[in-house]
């Protein structure tokens, strides 16, 4: 795959006019995280009702990787189940690892990031709203998560 | 020839990784402050020391045992003149930069601070000068104070220097290039302000002594600490040069083999400076390849590649700046050392370094391991364009085409 193809439409898209791109005040899960390699950050907010994600949002700095991932994501995860979220992250990292082949019908979107698979440096880009999101829902239950480091 | 006085094109041809197309493009290597390459006589004078002169250094009593100590310590011995030293027992070899301000933080200074001690550290420094000197500070109670940067990424000095420091100042630690924002810095005016209130000066030499002469006396450096990657030689190789009675101060940090003078069960005595701080077996052939990367460097002159340097400098800030990039660091390149730190338009340096990437176009995306100058401008990164006396304006010319390139992917 070319590189004009990772930056296909859909990355620039998400990465100009990023999706639930906001504060979230209240929200009963946070957290946030950087990529040290690159400074990049994401902060996830998420509320669950009946176990299943009532609303999500991020914000951040970062590359149109980074960003763009994290407001895919958003619009994946939003109104799914806890499980099935926490679900998809696994999924998207095998797919980040190179390890399943990713479908438009599991994946949407995100298929736009296959081609970041080719550069190993910036999985970590990709992957870092994903283990925000799961830190975020897992992290004890706690009302707040919040980790910078 | 450029109008520097070095020929180019003749160095280009030493250099066999030039050599190399990516994606049927040619390499355009514009990241030598991250490491440089190595010329031809640098590959083959570490080679030849394995096919011909390989034995254990300071070990074997025999003719070829004989040749390879010999080979290290002569080595050593050029290594120090070069850098302004003319005696060889000043020169400790390390794996580069990180392990001989390690060396100096553990083994100097941890054994000397105290409560209410101050080490003074700037904002450019790297973070192989800043870290080893928070573990010293968390040791031993001392406090770190920091010099700020102006905007022009300059040290934020008063006009007195002396009012940097006080009579608990124990250490100023400051690098005499900063790879982050390419500014030399004053390190001899700052030295003499410590010196007069005791201090023991440590410089950073990463990035000055692969493209400035260095005297290390003349800088006023009580400990130097330089890598021999950077500066054309082979991983591994580089080292710290500190004054006589400074090392003889330092408490050794790694115990081995070859760093003792005798063992008895409880307690040992130590070899001679500098072998005392070089316990098991070193890094030989890579040391006797930085000998021959000075003596390279010695034949240009390393006037001439500084004044090289600086022309590269002058131009890339130059084409950069109309090119729309914002340039971090100072406007003249008689302050520039040859690394230009920039952010082009609205594209994040790590799609800008990928992106360029694609047309073979190398230059490092990130904070450099200087986050301290990433914050004070506000920036989680940056991207950096740095270079070495293979580089060509013609390079530069590639870059700024290159960017253009991800100006249109990135419509901005």
């Amino acid at each position: 795959m070319a590189l004009d193809e990772i930056y296909k439409e859909v990355i620039l898209d998400h990465y100009k006019s990023p999706r639930n791109k906001r504060e979230l005040p209240g929200a009963a899960h946070t957290c946030t995280r950087n990529n040290p390699l690159c400074g990049d950050e994401i902060g996830v907010s998420a509320n669950v009702v009946d176990g299943r994600i009532s609303e999500v949002t991020f914000q951040g700095a970062g590359c149109s990787i980074s960003q763009s991932s994290a407001s895919m994501m958003t619009e994946s995860v939003n109104g799914t189940p806890v499980e099935e979220a926490l679900g998809l992250a696994a999924d998207f990292r095998s797919m980040m690892a190179g390890e399943v082949e990713p479908t438009e019908e599991r994946f949407g979107d995100l298929v736009a990031l296959k081609g970041v698979v080719q550069y190993p440096i910036r999985i970590k880009c990709a992957v870092l709203a994903w283990d925000v999101l799961q830190e975020a829902l897992t992290g004890g239950g706690e009302a707040s998560t919040a980790q910078s480091h | 020839m450029d109008g520097t006085g070095l020929d180019v094109e003749r160095i280009r041809a030493d250099f066999p990784i030039l050599t190399r197309m990516f994606g049927g493009k040619p390499l355009v290597y514009l990241d030598s402050a991250a490491t440089s390459h190595k010329p031809v006589q640098v590959i083959e004078a570490e080679a030849d020391f394995y096919r011909l002169h390989n034995a254990n250094a300071h070990r074997g009593i025999y003719a070829l045992g004989e040749e390879a100590t010999q080979a290290f310590e002569d080595a050593r011995g050029a290594i120090a003149r070069f850098l302004g030293a003319s005696d060889p027992a000043r020169l400790v070899f390390t794996r580069g930069t990180t392990e001989a301000i390690n060396l100096v933080a553990l083994g100097w200074a941890r054994p000397r601070l105290g409560p209410g001690d101050e080490i003074v550290l700037t904002e450019m420094e790297h973070h192989s000068n800043i870290v080893p000197w928070q573990m010293a500070a968390k040791a031993t109670g001392a406090t770190l104070r920091y010099v700020g940067l102006t905007e022009d990424g300059m040290l934020d000095l008063p006009p007195d220097l002396s009012d940097l420091f006080t009579e608990r100042t124990k250490v100023l630690a400051v690098t005499a290039i900063s790879n982050a924002l390419g500014t030399i810095n004053p390190v001899r005016a700052l030295a003499d302000a410590a010196h007069s209130v005791g201090a023991v000066v440590v410089v950073d030499g990463a990035q000055a002594a692969p493209q400035t002469p260095i005297d290390v006396d003349a800088l006023g450096a009580d400990f130097f600490a330089f890598s021999g990657h950077k500066m054309l030689g082979p991983t591994a190789s580089g080292g710290l040069i500190g004054t006589r009675e400074r090392l003889e101060e330092t408490e050794p940090v790694i115990g081995g083999g070859d760093m003792i003078r005798e063992v008895f069960h409880d307690h040992s005595t130590w070899n001679d400076v500098p072998f005392r701080f070089e316990a098991g077996t070193m890094q030989v052939a890579q040391q006797v390849g930085l000998a021959a990367a000075v003596a390279y460097l010695e034949a240009l002159g390393m006037d001439a590649v500084r004044a090289h340097e600086a022309e590269l400098t002058r131009y890339a800030i130059d084409r950069l700046e109309a090119a729309g990039a914002r340039v971090f660091g100072p406007e003249s390149t008689t302050v520039h050392g040859g690394a230009v730190s920039f952010w082009y338009r609205d594209v994040h340096p790590h799609d800008l370094a990928q992106i360029l990437g694609e047309d073979a176009v190398c230059i490092r995306a990130g904070h450099h391991c200087a986050q301290l100058v990433m914050r004070r401008y506000g920036t989680p990164a940056t991207s950096r364009a740095s270079f070495s006396i293979y580089n060509t304006v013609e390079e530069i010319d590639l870059l700024v085409e290159a960017l253009a390139r991800a100006g249109e992917v990135f419509a901005v």
